[in-house]
Protein backbone atom coordinates (compact mmCIF):
# COMPACT_ATOMS: atom_id res chain seq x y z
CA UNK A 1 0.00 0.00 0.00
CA UNK A 2 2.98 2.28 0.52
CA UNK A 3 3.36 4.51 -2.50
CA UNK A 4 6.68 5.33 -4.05
CA UNK A 5 7.86 8.59 -5.52
CA UNK A 6 6.01 10.76 -3.02
CA UNK A 7 7.41 14.11 -1.91
CA UNK A 8 9.51 14.25 1.24
CA UNK A 9 7.60 13.42 4.47
CA UNK A 10 8.81 16.63 6.13
CA UNK A 11 6.41 18.69 4.05
CA UNK A 12 3.41 16.61 5.13
CA UNK A 13 4.34 16.87 8.82
CA UNK A 14 4.81 20.64 8.52
CA UNK A 15 1.51 20.93 6.62
CA UNK A 16 -0.43 18.98 9.30
CA UNK A 17 0.94 21.05 12.17
CA UNK A 18 0.57 24.33 10.26
CA UNK A 19 -3.05 23.49 9.49
CA UNK A 20 -3.71 22.94 13.21
CA UNK A 21 -2.06 26.28 14.04
CA UNK A 22 -4.03 28.03 11.31
CA UNK A 23 -7.29 26.54 12.64
CA UNK A 24 -6.47 27.88 16.11
CA UNK A 25 -5.49 31.25 14.66
CA UNK A 26 -8.77 31.57 12.73
CA UNK A 27 -10.68 30.79 15.93
CA UNK A 28 -8.70 33.41 17.90
CA UNK A 29 -9.34 36.02 15.17
CA UNK A 30 -13.10 35.26 15.25
CA UNK A 31 -13.08 35.62 19.05
CA UNK A 32 -11.17 38.92 18.77
CA UNK A 33 -13.72 40.28 16.27
CA UNK A 34 -16.56 39.27 18.62
CA UNK A 35 -14.81 40.89 21.57
CA UNK A 36 -14.32 44.16 19.66
CA UNK A 37 -18.04 44.11 18.76
CA UNK A 38 -18.98 43.69 22.44
CA UNK A 39 -16.57 46.50 23.39
CA UNK A 40 -18.17 48.77 20.77
CA UNK A 41 -21.64 47.93 22.09
CA UNK A 42 -20.52 48.64 25.64
CA UNK A 43 -19.10 52.04 24.65
CA UNK A 44 -22.37 52.81 22.87
CA UNK A 45 -24.44 51.81 25.92
CA UNK A 46 -22.37 53.86 28.36
CA UNK A 47 -22.63 56.87 26.01
CA UNK A 48 -26.45 56.46 25.94
CA UNK A 49 -26.56 56.40 29.75
CA UNK B 1 -9.68 30.98 33.00
CA UNK B 2 -6.21 32.49 32.76
CA UNK B 3 -4.70 29.56 34.71
CA UNK B 4 -6.48 27.09 32.45
CA UNK B 5 -5.22 28.91 29.34
CA UNK B 6 -1.61 28.92 30.60
CA UNK B 7 -1.86 25.24 31.58
CA UNK B 8 -3.17 24.42 28.10
CA UNK B 9 -0.32 26.22 26.33
CA UNK B 10 2.32 24.67 28.62
CA UNK B 11 0.90 21.14 28.18
CA UNK B 12 0.66 21.43 24.40
CA UNK B 13 4.17 22.87 24.03
CA UNK B 14 5.54 20.11 26.32
CA UNK B 15 3.63 17.45 24.37
CA UNK B 16 5.00 18.49 20.99
CA UNK B 17 8.51 18.99 22.38
CA UNK B 18 8.29 15.40 23.70
CA UNK B 19 6.88 14.17 20.39
CA UNK B 20 9.68 15.68 18.30
CA UNK B 21 12.69 15.50 20.63
CA UNK B 22 12.00 12.65 23.08
CA UNK B 23 9.81 10.06 21.35
CA UNK B 24 11.88 7.83 19.08
CA UNK B 25 11.58 8.02 15.30
CA UNK B 26 9.31 5.27 13.98
CA UNK B 27 11.34 2.62 12.15
CA UNK B 28 8.73 2.12 9.40
CA UNK B 29 6.92 5.44 9.16
CA UNK B 30 9.83 7.79 9.90
CA UNK B 31 9.07 11.46 10.45
CA UNK B 32 5.49 11.31 9.15
CA UNK B 33 4.55 9.26 12.25
CA UNK B 34 4.81 12.57 14.20
CA UNK B 35 1.40 13.47 12.75
CA UNK B 36 0.06 10.71 15.05
CA UNK B 37 0.60 12.99 18.10
CA UNK B 38 -1.67 15.61 16.54
CA UNK B 39 -4.21 13.60 14.57
CA UNK B 40 -5.16 10.94 17.16
CA UNK B 41 -5.67 13.33 20.13
CA UNK B 42 -7.75 15.59 17.85
CA UNK B 43 -9.91 12.62 16.82
CA UNK B 44 -10.37 11.29 20.36
CA UNK B 45 -11.25 14.73 21.73
CA UNK B 46 -13.68 15.38 18.86
CA UNK B 47 -15.49 12.07 19.50
CA UNK B 48 -15.44 12.69 23.26
CA UNK B 49 -16.86 16.18 22.64
CA UNK B 50 -19.76 14.74 20.64
CA UNK B 51 -20.56 12.32 23.47
CA UNK B 52 -20.20 15.14 26.03
CA UNK B 53 -22.71 17.15 23.99
CA UNK B 54 -25.18 14.28 24.39
CA UNK B 55 -24.59 13.99 28.16
CA UNK B 56 -25.11 17.75 28.60
CA UNK B 57 -28.27 17.51 26.49
CA UNK B 58 -29.63 14.86 28.90
CA UNK B 59 -29.06 17.37 31.70
CA UNK B 60 -30.97 19.97 29.69
CA UNK B 61 -33.96 17.70 29.16
CA UNK B 62 -33.92 16.66 32.84
CA UNK B 63 -33.69 20.15 34.31
CA UNK B 64 -35.06 22.33 31.46
CA UNK B 65 -32.33 24.76 32.40
CA UNK B 66 -31.13 26.64 29.28
CA UNK B 67 -27.53 26.75 30.50
CA UNK B 68 -27.22 23.02 29.74
CA UNK B 69 -28.47 23.60 26.21
CA UNK B 70 -25.80 26.26 25.76
CA UNK B 71 -23.13 23.90 27.10
CA UNK B 72 -24.31 21.06 24.85
CA UNK B 73 -24.34 23.42 21.84
CA UNK B 74 -20.82 24.66 22.57
CA UNK B 75 -19.50 21.10 23.19
CA UNK B 76 -20.79 19.97 19.78
CA UNK B 77 -19.74 23.18 18.02
CA UNK B 78 -16.19 22.82 19.32
CA UNK B 79 -16.09 19.06 18.59
CA UNK B 80 -17.01 19.88 14.97
CA UNK B 81 -14.01 22.22 14.73
CA UNK B 82 -11.78 19.48 16.19
CA UNK B 83 -13.42 17.11 13.69
CA UNK B 84 -12.33 19.33 10.79
CA UNK B 85 -8.80 19.21 12.24
CA UNK B 86 -8.99 15.41 12.45
CA UNK B 87 -10.17 14.99 8.86
CA UNK B 88 -7.57 17.33 7.38
CA UNK B 89 -4.57 16.09 9.40
CA UNK B 90 -5.72 12.49 8.76
CA UNK B 91 -5.91 13.15 5.04
CA UNK B 92 -2.41 14.64 5.04
CA UNK B 93 -1.09 11.61 6.95
CA UNK B 94 -2.90 9.22 4.60
CA UNK B 95 -1.39 10.92 1.58
CA UNK B 96 2.10 10.66 3.12
CA UNK B 97 1.69 7.03 4.23
CA UNK B 98 -0.53 5.42 1.61
CA UNK B 99 -0.27 7.82 -1.31
CA UNK B 100 -4.00 8.66 -1.17
CA UNK B 101 -5.79 11.60 0.45
CA UNK B 102 -8.75 9.36 1.27
CA UNK B 103 -9.61 5.63 1.17
CA UNK B 104 -13.31 4.89 0.78
CA UNK B 105 -12.85 1.19 1.71
CA UNK B 106 -11.31 2.05 5.08
CA UNK B 107 -13.96 1.66 7.84
CA UNK B 108 -12.38 4.04 10.36
CA UNK B 109 -12.10 6.92 7.89
CA UNK B 110 -15.58 6.53 6.47
CA UNK B 111 -17.19 6.04 9.90
CA UNK B 112 -15.55 9.22 11.22
CA UNK B 113 -16.80 11.09 8.16
CA UNK B 114 -20.33 9.76 8.77
CA UNK B 115 -20.22 10.92 12.41
CA UNK B 116 -18.87 14.31 11.30
CA UNK B 117 -21.56 14.75 8.65
CA UNK B 118 -24.23 13.67 11.14
CA UNK B 119 -23.15 16.43 13.51
CA UNK B 120 -22.83 18.87 10.61
CA UNK B 121 -26.65 18.64 10.51
CA UNK B 122 -26.91 19.83 14.14
CA UNK B 123 -26.55 23.55 13.41
CA UNK B 124 -28.91 23.59 10.37
CA UNK B 125 -31.45 21.68 12.52
CA UNK B 126 -31.26 24.35 15.20
CA UNK B 127 -31.45 27.14 12.63
CA UNK B 128 -34.54 25.57 11.07
CA UNK B 129 -36.52 25.91 14.32
CA UNK B 130 -37.48 29.48 15.16
CA UNK B 131 -39.01 29.02 18.61
CA UNK B 132 -36.04 28.97 21.07
CA UNK B 133 -37.76 26.56 23.47
CA UNK B 134 -38.51 24.01 20.76
CA UNK B 135 -35.11 24.55 19.20
CA UNK B 136 -33.37 23.70 22.48
CA UNK B 137 -35.56 20.63 23.06
CA UNK B 138 -35.19 19.16 19.56
CA UNK B 139 -31.46 19.89 19.55
CA UNK B 140 -31.08 18.04 22.85
CA UNK B 141 -32.89 15.00 21.49
CA UNK B 142 -30.65 15.07 18.42
CA UNK B 143 -27.52 15.41 20.59
CA UNK B 144 -28.52 12.43 22.76
CA UNK B 145 -29.39 10.11 19.85
CA UNK B 146 -26.24 11.09 17.91
CA UNK B 147 -24.16 10.85 21.09
CA UNK B 148 -25.27 7.23 21.55
CA UNK B 149 -24.40 6.52 17.92
CA UNK B 150 -20.76 7.63 18.38
CA UNK B 151 -19.53 4.80 20.69
CA UNK B 152 -21.64 2.21 18.82
CA UNK B 153 -20.08 3.33 15.57
CA UNK B 154 -16.61 3.27 17.15
CA UNK B 155 -17.13 -0.29 18.46
CA UNK B 156 -18.50 -1.53 15.13
CA UNK B 157 -15.46 -0.22 13.31
CA UNK B 158 -13.10 -1.96 15.72
CA UNK B 159 -14.74 -5.28 14.87
CA UNK B 160 -14.08 -4.70 11.17
CA UNK B 161 -11.83 -7.43 9.83
CA UNK B 162 -10.01 -5.63 7.07
CA UNK B 163 -8.41 -2.31 7.61
CA UNK B 164 -5.43 -0.24 6.52
CA UNK B 165 -5.71 2.42 9.21
CA UNK B 166 -3.86 1.33 12.39
CA UNK B 167 -5.90 0.78 15.57
CA UNK B 168 -4.41 3.20 18.07
CA UNK B 169 -5.65 1.94 21.42
CA UNK B 170 -5.10 -1.75 20.93
CA UNK B 171 -2.63 -4.22 22.37
CA UNK B 172 -1.26 -5.02 18.92
CA UNK B 173 -0.14 -1.44 18.36
CA UNK B 174 3.06 -1.46 20.34
CA UNK B 175 4.39 1.99 20.99
CA UNK B 176 7.58 2.37 23.01
CA UNK B 177 7.32 4.04 26.44
CA UNK B 178 8.56 7.52 25.41
CA UNK B 179 6.10 7.56 22.50
CA UNK B 180 3.21 6.65 24.84
CA UNK B 181 4.28 9.42 27.22
CA UNK B 182 4.33 11.99 24.39
CA UNK B 183 0.95 10.70 23.18
CA UNK B 184 -0.71 10.95 26.60
CA UNK B 185 0.68 14.44 27.22
CA UNK B 186 -0.57 15.47 23.74
CA UNK B 187 -3.99 13.96 24.55
CA UNK B 188 -4.09 15.83 27.89
CA UNK B 189 -3.10 19.04 26.09
CA UNK B 190 -5.82 18.56 23.49
CA UNK B 191 -8.45 17.89 26.19
CA UNK B 192 -7.31 21.07 27.97
CA UNK B 193 -7.47 23.02 24.70
CA UNK B 194 -11.01 21.75 24.09
CA UNK B 195 -12.14 22.68 27.61
CA UNK B 196 -10.45 26.11 27.42
CA UNK B 197 -12.02 26.97 24.05
CA UNK B 198 -15.43 25.76 25.27
CA UNK B 199 -15.16 27.99 28.34
CA UNK B 200 -14.19 31.01 26.21
CA UNK B 201 -17.07 30.33 23.86
CA UNK B 202 -19.57 30.00 26.73
CA UNK B 203 -18.20 33.19 28.34
CA UNK B 204 -18.53 35.07 25.03
CA UNK B 205 -22.13 33.87 24.60
CA UNK B 206 -23.02 34.84 28.19
CA UNK B 207 -21.58 38.33 27.67
CA UNK B 208 -23.72 38.70 24.54
CA UNK B 209 -26.84 37.62 26.47
CA UNK B 210 -25.97 40.09 29.28
CA UNK B 211 -25.57 42.91 26.74
CA UNK B 212 -28.94 42.10 25.22
CA UNK B 213 -30.58 42.13 28.68
CA UNK B 214 -28.91 45.45 29.45
CA UNK B 215 -30.21 46.96 26.22
CA UNK B 216 -33.72 45.78 27.06
CA UNK B 217 -33.44 47.24 30.56
CA UNK B 218 -32.41 50.55 29.03
CA UNK B 219 -35.60 50.47 27.02
CA UNK B 220 -34.09 49.67 23.66
CA UNK B 221 -36.08 47.58 21.24
CA UNK B 222 -33.84 44.52 20.90
CA UNK B 223 -34.83 42.03 18.24
CA UNK B 224 -32.87 38.80 18.52
CA UNK B 225 -32.32 37.57 14.99
CA UNK B 226 -32.85 33.96 14.01
CA UNK B 227 -29.86 31.94 15.12
CA UNK B 228 -28.64 28.38 15.45
CA UNK B 229 -27.04 29.31 18.77
CA UNK B 230 -29.10 29.24 21.96
CA UNK B 231 -30.86 32.60 22.50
Amino acid sequence: MIATGLPNDDGYVVAAYLFFLALLLVYVVIMAVRLSRVERDLVELTRDE
Amino acid sequence: MRTLSILTVVTLVTAYALAFFYAPMDAVEGLRQKIFYLHVPLALVALGGFVAGGVLAIQHLRTRDRKWDLRSYVAIHMALIFGIGTLVTGSIWARAAWGHWWLWDEPLLVSFLIVFLLYACYQPLRFAIEDPERQARYASVFAIVAGVFVPINFAAVRFAQEHTHPRTLSSSHNLPGPAWLAFFVALAGMVLLYVTLCRYEIAAKNVRFAMRRLRRRLGEDVVAGRSAAPQ
